[in-house]
C-alpha cells in the first residue's frame, strides 16, 4: 500500500496516543508524514489521508482502529465510522479565520521548503528592504497589540526600543505560557516554528538588536526539541546568524529554558531569570524597552505577537488592520479548554461572543452536563456566569464587565464545579507561585486561602466576607505586578456571580 | 562532594557555562539533568565560578520548582493541578495518585520508583486531565490509565 498520510506530532496528539498509531501505520507500510496539529484537539489523533488529491480526515484514531481503517481505505473510505470528510471542510475548522495559524498542521513543521512555499520568509525579505523606522511604522499601522495578555500596542514598544541608544539591544520572546487553558504558543512553536523565528528576526532588524532569546517553559519538552532543530536549520539556511539572506545583517537566537516558575511569564521576572537569577519582579520604570535584559534596551513580546509580525510584514499593515473590531485588530486566538466537547485552537476575528464560541465551536460540555462557569484569560481571569456570555470577546468589552481576555484561554466548567473551591485555588496558586517581592501578593494570598476557608466553614460569615473583600482590594492596588494584582479577579467574580457556593 | 562522578559533572557544567551571560540557570539545569539533583556540596564551587555568594546560588536553586537538592525516584510523575484539568477531574486524579502511591506531592515512593509532584499546566488543556512522566505527556488520564502508567513506572529497570 502506498498511501500518503499525515498524523500530527504535537504534544496533545501524542498525549492521546498519536505515536502508537503512527507506529501501527508505519508497520502496515503506510507512507506517513508527521505533521503539526491543526489545533482541532478534540479530533486528535487526526489522521489525514491523500485520497484523489484531497486530504480526508479520520479521527480520533486509536491503534485498535488501524486495521479496519486500512481496509476501508482500500474499499469505501466514507463508510468508516471515523470518516470526517475533507479536513478543510470540517465546519469547526472551515468557520475559523486562520492567520497566525494558517500553516499549522499542513506539513512537517521543520521543513523549511514547505514553510517558504506557504509564504514563509516573505515578511523577512520585505523587512530587509526597509529601514528600521519603516518596519516599526508598519507594525504601528497594523494596530498589532501584545498577545501575552496586557494587549499593549506593539508599535509603541518597538519605537521605544528603536529610539533607545545602546551598543547592544535584545529581542526576548516570552514563551513561558503558564496560564492554564492556554496552548496557542505551544501549538505555534510545535507546528509552525519558523514563523516565530522569522518574526523575531524582523523585530531584531527593526529595533537594532542582533541577539534574541526565547525563554521557553520547561513544561514543554516537545516544543523544546522542535525549536532546537528549527533554530539549527534556520542557521544552516542563513535565515539566522551573521549575514541573514546575504544582507550583511546579523540576528541570532538562543533558546533558554525556564525552571517551573509561573511568575517568570511576567516580563521583568523573566528577564531576571534569563540573567540567571531568581525570577523576581522588577519595579517599573525603567521599562524593559529602555533598560531590560542585562540592563540594555529589550523588546519583550509573547510568541504570538512576534509570529504575527511576520504576517504584518508579509501582507502589509492594511491587511492585518482590516480584520477585527474597535481597537482590537487582527485575529483573536482563543483556546477552548477544560470541560468542553470540541476543544482546541479557535482563531477568529475579534468580536465573536463567548456564547458563540461555547456553542458553535465547543458544542457544549464534555460531560454532557450544563456549563456553569467559564474562566476567560487564565488563572488571573474572571469566572463568567451565563448572564455574561453574550459579551463580545475583545479587550475593551471584557474589561467593561470586570473580566480580561489575557492570552485567550477559555476554560469551561460544568455544574459540578464548586466555585468556592475555585476561588480558594486562585489564592492557593498565587501563594505557590508568588515571587515574594511584595507583601500583598506574598502574604495576602496565604491569608486569602485562610479567609475563604473560614467563609466556607461559616465562621463569622459576614465579617470574613468583608475581610476577603478588603484583602482583595489591598492585593489589587498594592501588588507590584499582575500576579497579585489580578488574583482578586477569579475570587471576586466567583463571589459575585456564584454567591450560593460560599455557604 | 561525596562522589567523584558528582564533582566531575559539576566541574564540566561550570566550565561550559561560567562565561555565558546568565549562565547560572542552564548550569543548574545541566547538573540536575546529569545527576538527577543539585548536590548542596556543589554550591560553593558554583558560587566561586560565578562570583556570587553561596546564599545567592542557594536562593536561585530554592526559587525554582524544577530544582531538587536530594535524589528523587527513578521517574518523575507530575499531575496537573491547574484549572482546565480541574474541570475534567484532576482533583480526584490527584487523590487517586496519592492513595495509590502512598506518597504525597514531593515524596518518593518506598521502592524508589516514583517521585510525585504537582505541575501547573502542561499546555494540553483541551485533552486533560494531564500527567507528565519524565518527558512524556499523557492526556485524558482517568483512574485506570493512571494506575497502568504508574504500574509501568514501578517495573524494575531492565539493565
Amino acid at each position: 500500500m502506498n498511501v500518503e498520510a499525515w498524523l500530527p506530532r504535537d504534544t496533545s496528539a501524542v498525549a492521546v496516543g498519536a505515536d502508537a498509531v503512527a507506529d501501527a501505520l508505519l508497520k502496515a507500510g503506510v507512507e506517513l508524514m508527521r505533521n503539526g496539529s491543526r489545533g482541532a484537539f478534540w479530533l486528535e489523533p487526526l489522521l489525514e489521508v491523500d485520497l484523489g488529491g484531497e486530504r480526508i480526515g479520520f479521527g480520533p484514531v486509536t491503534v485498535a482502529d488501524v486495521p479496519d481503517l486500512l481496509a476501508a481505505l482500500k474499499s469505501e473510505p466514507a463508510s468508516h465510522p471515523l470518516y470526517l470528510g475533507p479536513v478543510d471542510a470540517i465546519p469547526w475548522l472551515a468557520s475559523q479565520q486562520r492567520l497566525t495559524f494558517r500553516r499549522s498542521g499542513l506539513g512537517d513543521p521543520l521543513c523549511l521548503d514547505h514553510y517558504r512555499q506557504l509564504g514563509g520568509y516573505a515578511g523577512l525579505e520585505r523587512a530587509l528592504d526597509l529601514s528600521p523606522q519603516e518596519i516599526v511604522a508598519e507594525v504601528t499601522a497594523s494596530g498589532l497589540r501584545g498577545r501575552g495578555g496586557a494587549a499593549f500596542p506593539a508599535g509603541t514598544k518597538w519605537q521605544t526600543v528603536l529610539d533607545a541608544p545602546a551598543a547592544q539591544k535584545y529581542v526576548v520572546c516570552n514563551a513561558d505560557e503558564g496560564d492554564s487553558g492556554t496552548f496557542a504558543d505551544r501549538l505555534l512553536m510545535e507546528s509552525d516554528p519558523y514563523q516565530l523565528l522569522e518574526g523575531m528576526a524582523i523585530a531584531g532588524l527593526a529595533v537594532g538588536a542582533t541577539a534574541g532569546y526565547i525563554y521557553l517553559r520547561s513544561e514543554y519538552p516537545l516544543a523544546q526539541r522542535v525549536l532546537e532543530s528549527a533554530i539549527e536549520r534556520a542557521r544552516a539556511a542563513k535565515l539566522l546568524g551573521a549575514d541573514i539572506l546575504v544582507s550583511g545583517r546579523t540576528f541570532d537566537i538562543t533558546l533558554r529554558l525556564g525552571a517551573g516558575a509561573y511568575i517568570c511569564g511576567e516580563e521583568t521576572s523573566l528577564l531576571d531569570s534569563l540573567e540567571g537569577k531568581r525570577g523576581m519582579v522588577r519595579v517599573k520604570p525603567p521599562l524593559p524597552a529602555v533598560q531590560g535584559l542585562f540592563g540594555q534596551p529589550t523588546l519583550v513580546h509573547n510568541v504570538l505577537t512576534l509570529a504575527a509580525a511576520s504576517a504584518v510584514l508579509a501582507e502589509g499593515a492594511a491587511g492585518y488592520q482590516a480584520l477585527g473590531t474597535g481597537r482590537s485588530r487582527g485575529t483573536l486566538t482563543l483556546q477552548l479548554a477544560g470541560n468542553i466537547r470540541r476543544g482546541g485552537l479557535v482563531e477568529v476575528p475579534f468580536g465573536i461572543s463567548l456564547r458563540q464560541v461555547l456553542e458553535e465551536f465547543g458544542g457544549g460540555s464534555l460531560s454532557g452536563r450544563p456549563i456553569r462557569a467559564v474562566q476567560v484569560g487564565g488563572p488571573l481571569g474572571a469566572y463568567l456566569p451565563e448572564s455574561l456570555w453574550d459579551t463580545p470577546l475583545d479587550y475593551e468589552a471584557l474589561a467593561g464587565v470586570g473580566a480580561l481576555l489575557g492570552h485567550g484561554g477559555v476554560v469551561v466548567f460544568d455544574d459540578t464545579v464548586d466555585m468556592a473551591q475555585q476561588a480558594r485555588f486562585a489564592m492557593e496558586f498565587c501563594a505557590v507561585e508568588s515571587c515574594g517581592k511584595c507583601t500583598p501578593c506574598r502574604i495576602g494570598s496565604t491569608r486569602g486561602v485562610e479567609v475563604i476557608d473560614r467563609v466556607v466553614a461559616g465562621e463569622q460569615h459576614e465579617a470574613n466576607l468583608a475581610l476577603l473583600e478588603d484583602l482583595c482590594d489591598t492585593m489589587e492596588h498594592g501588588s507590584l505586578c499582575a500576579m497579585g494584582g489580578l488574583t482578586p479577579n477569579p475570587v471576586r467574580s466567583a463571589l459575585e456571580h456564584f454567591t450560593e457556593d460560599f455557604g | 562532594m561525596s562522589l567523584p562522578v558528582e564533582s566531575d559533572a559539576v566541574a564540566a557544567a561550570i566550565q561550559r557555562w561560567e562565561n555565558e551571560p546568565g549562565g547560572l540557570l542552564p548550569l543548574l539545569q545541566e547538573v540536575q539533568a546529569t545527576l538527577g539533583f543539585i548536590p548542596p556540596e556543589a554550591v560553593p564551587g558554583i558560587a566561586t565560578a560565578f562570583n556570587l555568594s553561596r546564599a545567592e546560588v542557594h536562593g536561585v536553586i530554592s526559587f525554582y520548582h524544577d530544582f531538587r537538592t536530594s535524589p528523587g525516584g527513578r521517574h518523575r510523575v507530575q499531575i496537573c493541578r491547574a484549572e482546565a484539568c480541574q474541570a475534567v477531574g484532576a482533583r480526584a486524579l490527584e487523590r487517586h495518585a496519592t492513595t495509590l502511591l502512598g506518597a504525597g506531592f514531593g515524596d518518593t515512593t518506598d521502592d524508589g520508583a516514583i517521585t510525585l509532584e504537582p505541575v501547573y499546566c502542561l499546555g494540553n488543556c483541551a485533552c486533560g486531565p494531564s500527567v507528565r512522566i519524565d518527558d512524556c505527556i499523557h492526556g485524558r488520564v482517568n483512574g485506570d490509565r493512571l494506575e497502568a502508567l504508574l504500574a509501568a513506572c514501578r517495573q524494575p529497570e531492565v539493565s
